[in-house]
């Protein structure tokens, strides 16, 4: 039955249509579109173009990359260099690659990531729903925090961490990417919160459920795409901190970064350019494979903050 | 002295310097329907967070059930409370929306289960149960809103502007079954609205609010017909009360371009000093024409400027006394603009006002 309507509808009005634009304007390819497309282009190629040598070059023997083409595809292909950068390259004196910087790096981001985005989860959504004395002065104080040079205060958490007696403990390192972490997140989450409607919390209150019910049982599933958003950022923060790492880790906690370092900057005898390119890139998989899986998440967890529910 | 259901006594609401509510007093008897009904921003749904225990009050006294509750949580006040907004848990099901008070109040499981099912029944919501928030019109999300606040079988029900984010069918379906709700229920309900017809319709009394402060506290008829001063005159009633202004000398009415209005009929409430300045008000229904016009005290000859057909009836714009006008009349009757007719009312039914005090004479 629908058939015949349309059909017969359709016989109707294609009488009434006259010569002339019709349906979807097409798509034309003007000049200015050809040139942006160039641009972009050439644009990718030249941020491509170091990951291409460091590739190309972790691909070749050290006898190859003493030709000097770094542009060129390697003759013979060979994976020494990435078992030995993540086995046994040195750095200073043991010899065991990245393998055990991987694995610090896997902690303090897992450990460092997961209790600082709980603490400003809680932190931002007791500054938007519980108006507690001194939330004002405190909000204040932790947008300040976001703008802090680090450097004026290492040398003061040296001193504090070394009273306490978590100076270069594991600890130490995960109570300092907290701190570090802290003004952003809560800013992220007081304003994802603060973005809530009001009467949400009214309800829940009026339903009798305490401050705790109301953030585990309401907020949280709510607060997902901005957790999504807040695991991105730490996870890539801490991978690549060197700085912290450096100076609060302690020995047996040094993170890849570090190590990666270490090993670049090792001086003695030949420079082991093809190592050095595949530890590189062995330290930069990590964040690069959480940008290249959760891109999307990432937007939709950003866009998440201007719409409701 | 009878127990009310709910008083509030002398309260007063600051923030930080602004003045929201002052001196409040209001007492509301057992399975009363009471309006808040005000302009926005008058401080309605400030009051009605006080009630709930959502703001902590500047000074003052709420009583729920004879209990002294002004220092209470607002679960602790037995109430519940219906939101403009819905504020339905999002990522619940209808079902949890609507056992999430009970579970937190560690309700055992077979007692939820059997008011969760009683409420969806009175609100037939029961095919929504396993549906999320998102998945409901507005008319259904404000139904589960209810129904959150009818599971807590509470005395005391708050709503504040449920209807006002649906469209007028809508708004019109729910007002009645609101209504049936009140029937069925007997509990006493404190609604908010800046909509007149709602509060018209639904109200037991209405409190007319302006800057938080009561202006007038009576049933609807009262409020209409016998509004206490020139501000609930012009909130209440649509069209607009038409009013005249001009002097008082004992039975008659001087209007401003000298028309002279017999008021004896008029029963006044207090007593008018002679050339007192005075706002005569006339509901657009209560200026008759044809056959009627000749029991009135007050004729004039008009002629029509502006017609307005509404489809139950047809509203006309003219002047009288040399104010513009409106007067309502059954939409049978043709009237065409320019066309010359006497039309008259009787002051008796409409209201006196003095023109200093703005209140009723
Ligand atoms: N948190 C607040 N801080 C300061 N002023 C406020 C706050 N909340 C409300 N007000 C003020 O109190 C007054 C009353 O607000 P309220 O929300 O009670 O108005 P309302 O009568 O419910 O209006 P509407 O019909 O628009 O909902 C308004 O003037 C408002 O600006
Ligand atoms: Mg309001």
């Amino acid at each position: 039955m629908m058939t015949t309507e349309t059909l017969a509808s359709s016989a109707v009005t294609g009488s009434r249509i006259e010569a002339g634009p019709r349906g979807a304007k097409p798509k034309t390819l003007t000049i200015a579109r050809v040139g942006v497309y160039v641009f972009l282009i050439l644009a990718a190629l030249f941020f491509l173009m170091p990951l291409w040598v460091m590739v190309v070059t972790s691909l070749k023997a050290m006898p190859e990359i003493q030709l000097r083409n770094i542009f060129q595809w390697p003759q013979q292909i060979t994976f020494e260099p990435w078992l030995k950068a993540w086995d046994t390259a040195c750095t200073g004196r043991d010899c065991n690659g990245l393998k055990p910087g991987f694995l610090n790096s896997v902690k303090i981001t897992v450990v460092g990531t997961a209790i600082s985005i709980v603490i400003a989860a809680l932190n931002g959504y007791a500054l938007s729903f519980w108006k507690y004395k001194g939330a004002n002065v405190l909000f204040g104080l932790l947008v300040f925090g976001a703008f802090v040079p680090y450097q004026v205060v290492i040398y003061p958490l040296i001193i504090g961490m070394r009273e306490i007696g978590l100076f270069g403990t594991f600890p130490g390192i995960i109570i300092i990417h907290t701190i570090f972490g802290m003004p952003i997140l809560t800013l992220l989450f007081r304003n994802f919160f603060a973005a809530l409607p009001p009467e949400l919390f009214k309800a829940a209150r009026v339903d009798g459920a305490g401050f705790w019910q109301i953030f585990f049982q309401i907020m949280v599933p709510m607060a997902v795409p901005i957790t999504i958003v807040a695991v991105i950022l730490q996870v890539t923060g801490i991978w690549n901190d060197f700085l912290f790492g450096t100076v609060f880790a302690g020995r047996e906690n040094m993170p890849m970064t570090v190590q990666l370092n270490n090993i670049v900057n090792t001086t003695t005898g030949v420079r082991e350019y093809n190592v050095h390119m595949a530890a590189t890139i062995l330290t930069a998989a990590v964040p690069l494979a959480v940008y290249f899986i959760s891109g999307k998440w990432f937007v939709r967890g950003i866009a998440a903050g201007a719409v409701k529910g | 002295m009878t127990q009310h259901s709910v008083s509030i006594r002398d309260l007063s609401l600051n923030f930080g310097n602004v003045k929201v509510l002052e001196h409040l007093d209001l007492d509301i008897a057992q399975g009363e329907f009471i309006v808040l009904l005000g302009p926005s921003g008058c401080g309605k749904s400030t009051l009605l967070n006080c009630i709930a225990g959502l703001l902590d009050v500047s000074d003052g006294q709420i009583f729920i059930g004879g209990k002294n509750v002004t220092w209470e949580e607002p679960k602790d006040r037995g109430i519940g409370m219906v939101f403009q907004s819905y504020a339905l848990y999002p990522q619940m099901t209808v079902e949890r929306n609507l056992s999430f008070g009970l579970r937190v109040a560690g309700m055992k499981k077979d007692e939820i289960e059997r008011r969760v099912s009683r409420a969806a029944e009175i609100l037939q919501i029961q095919p929504l149960l396993q549906r999320k928030p998102v998945e409901l019109s507005g008319g259904q999300r404000q139904r589960v809103a209810i129904g959150r606040a009818l599971v807590r079988d509470v005395d005391v029900f708050l709503f504040d502007e449920p209807l006002s984010n649906l469209d007028a069918k809508l708004r019109s379906d729910l007002r009645v079954e609101i209504k049936r709700l009140h029937q069925r229920l007997k509990n006493t309900m404190i609604y908010v609205t800046h909509d007149q017809i709602e509060a018209l319709t639904l109200a037991d009394r209405i409190a007319v609010m302006k800057n938080g402060v009561i202006q007038q506290l009576s049933d609807p008829h009262t409020i209409y017909n016998k509004p206490v001063n020139l501000y609930v005159a012009g909130f209440i009633g649509s069209p607009q009360m038409n009013m005249l202004h001009g002097t008082l000398n004992g039975d008659t009415f001087t209007a401003e371009d000298g028309t002279v209005i017999p008021v004896g009929t008029y029963e006044f409430t207090t007593p008018a000093a002679a050339g007192t300045k005075a706002v005569l008000g006339v509901r657009p229904e209560h200026i008759v024409l044809g056959d009627d016009v000749k029991r009135m005290p007050f004729t004039q000859e008009i002629e029509i400027e502006i017609v307005e057909p509404m489809g139950s009836d047809t509203l006309a714009w003219t002047k009288i006394a040399g104010k513009a006008v409106t007067f309502r009349v059954d939409s049978d009757v043709h009237l065409a603009v320019g066309q010359k007719l006497v039309v008259g009312f009787d002051p008796a039914r409409g209201s006196i006002f003095n023109s200093e005090t703005t209140n009723r004479l």
